[in-house]
């Protein structure tokens, strides 16, 4: 856990009073809705379809039990009892009064937590590996670089009204959990030849309309450096991009326009000049930020105690469940556990109230007091000692968050869809609901083995759908809602952008079609172990379009 | 249009000049970019002080020739969305070393001014005039940053640093984050 002090905490608490005044000012009329837009939106509160929207920032995906009991309340007390983690790890709640939103929000203040920049043309959430501080193949923690960042980034002089959202994500582990190459701008702790460690430095990556993969403009990053990097790469975003038209105003374009190689030269040139300025980062300041990260005090454990390998062999679905829900942890004797907010009929992502309070005490019972918020929309509990797994898992199988989903077909990201958003042009989380109850077998979910499903509402992309091994589109023709479908979509290391099947189908047939899709999957795999999206590298997509089509 | 300076509303004492219009002996200007180009060498010989108008999307390094001898450049927010403007007055300000007065004009509403003030301008031309009124309270309502700002506040990180007393403060002079502006004790 990060430690706020009293400087972080004065900021948030001047920010609920700076809110609170604008908000007066709005309902006394001395601001029109037009002026009001941009500073809501710089405090995560947006105008949804039914109600405003408040839009709670979970940096880097980190949560207390303390804070998550808090959520529980405002999603009680404002709300209709219910959250929605997104997929930049923050939690979302639908149903809000704006008259009620300066109370929540210095409720919220009491936790630490805000809304800032969850929302508006400014840097969003920096987001990292949930697993950050305890997967066994990072390099080190990328929070403490994410909140080095978060600080620098929160109500910026300067980047605060931005051509459009400016997405950041960091990452230390080999394998890449945080989709770290459709951010706008991502940093990615490795080690170089000769063992040092730095940051690779990719930008322009993004989803929504014109969807790219983010390109490396800088190899080697040395640690001090970057502040003044990340700022010279937003100083060269904020004064170039387009604003004229704001389907072109993300940074992707213009990395596009310009072309990689002469944006970093900008960026380059830019730098040299603010590089041994006042934004050198100084170690002593890096370890400051560190040493307010408080890591558990671990117990002395071994791997694979006994009572967990003799509760496996007692209860096939709880061996179901650490089979697909439990991960290695990098300390001994330790787990890391997702829980799964997928249940079948359910809506991705979203928590009750009650889920929420109990998962704040199983976490303070079980995992040293912290949760963490996964980009996949669901939660997990990092540092469960190995023997109380058997005692954990009895614990959430009776709140609903126990589904061994995780990963496999039934585990959708989505975003909210019609059903909440102005934006949107189709349904997304009926869909959504729908294909969990098609694939509600868990041994046929198992038999088809990883396949993510990523479902957006619009073109604007929140559900990821680009990176989907199958991701499902909606697109309004004539008043209906028809889905596009493409395949072979990836967010991790070797990000891909997914190639469209075919005309889009109607609502009705989606879930259908994803069946067929499934069915051609498991005909066409060279063997059992061959997960779907590596048949579809082999294979091409001719073979399924010719499946999913040949009768429609 | 009120127009703010230190804190205070004030009594504008320049007058803008527009492109074809005569300019009048002895008095503070302001002329659109363009033609103070064209006539820099002329304009910056009078007698009276001569600002100019800088639209915000053209490089204010064009204007470094001129800078010690402009004693105002008037930055432009065609709306409050936009904000081009602050890059250009921190780069006036920390590279270019621009030491005159630097003027926000266009869509300056209330919730913009402490970010204003912190990018390196210091007169406001704003657009209604209860925002002008409420000046000060309005650049008051933080008092906590994470970043230097040239309204002198020194960023949080070393704050914290001189609080917690950490050894390296004995070594001032690898301790450079806020540096530029000064920090306050």
């Amino acid at each position: 856990m990060y430690l706020y002090d009293d400087l972080d905490r004065t900021l948030v608490a001047e920010r609920v009073a700076d809110f609170r005044d604008q908000v007066a000012r709005r309902l006394s009329g001395e601001l029109t809705e037009d002026e009001f837009k941009p500073l809501r939106l710089m405090n995560g509160v947006y105008l949804q379809l039914h109600a405003y929207m408040l839009r709670v920032s979970i940096p880097y995906g980190t949560l207390s039990a303390q804070q998550l009991r808090m959520l529980a309340h405002v999603a009680r007390r404002h709300d209709r009892g219910y959250g929605h983690f997104t997929t930049r790890q923050n939690i979302q709640f639908h149903w809000i009064k704006l008259e009620k939103l300066p109370e929540a929000m210095a409720e919220l203040a009491a936790v630490g937590m805000h809304g800032m920049q969850t929302s508006g043309n400014n840097v969003r959430n920096v987001t990292t590996d949930q697993w950050a501080g305890v997967a066994p193949d990072e390099i080190e923690d990328p929070r403490v670089w994410a909140e080095v960042i978060r600080q620098h980034v929160t109500l910026h002089p300067e980047f605060s009204f931005l051509p459009r959202k400016f997405k950041i994500a960091v990452g230390a582990a080999a394998h890449d959990r945080a989709a770290l190459r459709i951010h706008d701008l991502a940093l990615r702790l490795h080690r170089n030849g000769v063992g040092e460690t730095g940051f690779e430095v990719l930008v322009g990556g993004g989803l929504g309309r014109t969807p790219f993969l983010a390109k490396t403009i800088k190899p080697f990053l040395a640690k001090r450096d970057v502040l003044s990097y990340v700022e010279a790469v937003l100083r060269t975003y904020n004064q170039f991009a387009r604003r004229d038209n704001i389907w072109k105003a993300r940074i992707k374009i213009l990395v596009h326009d310009l072309g990689a190689e002469a944006f970093a030269k900008e960026v380059d040139a830019e730098w040299r000049t603010i590089k041994d300025g006042a934004l050198a980062l100084d170690p002593t300041i890096v370890d400051e930020i560190a040493g307010r990260f408080r890591y558990p005090q671990y117990e002395r454990l071994d791997d694979g105690p006994l009572a967990l390998a003799a509760a496996r062999r007692a209860d096939h679905r709880f061996d179901a469940w650490v089979n697909n829900s439990v991960a290695n942890h990098k300390v001994a004797g330790y787990a890391i556990v997702t829980l799964s907010l997928k249940p079948e009929g359910g809506t991705p992502g979203d928590a009750t109230a009650e889920q929420m309070d109990a998962i704040a005490d199983l976490a303070e019972r079980y995992s040293f007091g912290e949760i963490r918020v996964g980009h996949e929309q669901n939660l997990v509990l990092p540092h469960v000692a190995q023997h109380d797994l058997p005692a954990l898992w009895r614990a959430l199988d009776e709140i609903g968050v126990a589904t061994p989903n995780v990963g496999l077909v039934s585990d959708i990201i989505a975003c909210p869809g019609l059903d909440y958003c102005s934006l949107a042009n189709t349904r997304s989380i009926p869909v959504a609901e729908e294909l969990t109850r098609r694939f509600r077998n868990l041994d046929l979910a198992r038999d088809l083995g990883r396949l993510h499903i990523n479902i957006s509402g619009c073109i604007n992309a929140c559900g990821h759908h680009h990176v989907g091994h199958i991701g499902i589109l909606g697109v309004e023709k004539n008043g209906e809602e028809f889905y596009q479908i493409t395949l072979g979509g990836k967010a991790d290391d070797d990000a891909k952008l997914g190639t469209l099947i075919g005309p889009a189908v109607p609502y009705a047939q989606v879930a259908d079609v994803i069946e067929d899709v499934a069915a051609a999957y498991v005909e066409l795999r060279a063997h059992p172990g061959e997960l779907f999206i590596d048949t579809l590298k082999r294979t091409g997509i001719e073979p399924f379009r010719e499946r999913v089509y040949a009768t429609r | 249009m009120p127009l703010v300076e230190a804190g205070r509303i004030v009594e504008d004492r320049y007058v803008r000049v527009l492109d074809e219009e005569p300019i009048p002996d002895g008095v503070p200007v302001i002329v659109p970019a363009k033609r103070f180009l064209a006539d820099a060498a002329e304009l910056t010989r009078r007698e009276a002080p001569v600002g100019v108008i800088w639209p915000n999307d053209r490089r204010v390094a064009e204007l470094e020739p001129w800078l010690d001898r402009v004693a105002l450049v008037a930055l432009v927010f065609p709306k409050f969305r936009d904000g081009r403007a602050y890059s250009q007055a921190r780069l006036l300000r920390e590279r270019h070393g621009f030491k005159g007065e630097l003027r926000a004009t266009g869509d300056v509403l209330r919730d913009q001014f402490q970010f204003l003030l912190r990018a390196g301008f210091d007169s406001f031309e704003v657009k209604k005039p209860a925002d002008a009124l409420v000046f000060a309270k309005a650049v008051a309502r933080y008092s906590v940053f994470y970043q230097a700002g040239a309204d002198g506040h020194a960023p949080a990180l070393r704050r914290r640093l001189q609080q917690n007393k950490f050894p390296a403060l004995e070594r001032r002079d690898v301790v450079s984050a806020g540096r530029e502006t000064g920090a306050e004790t």
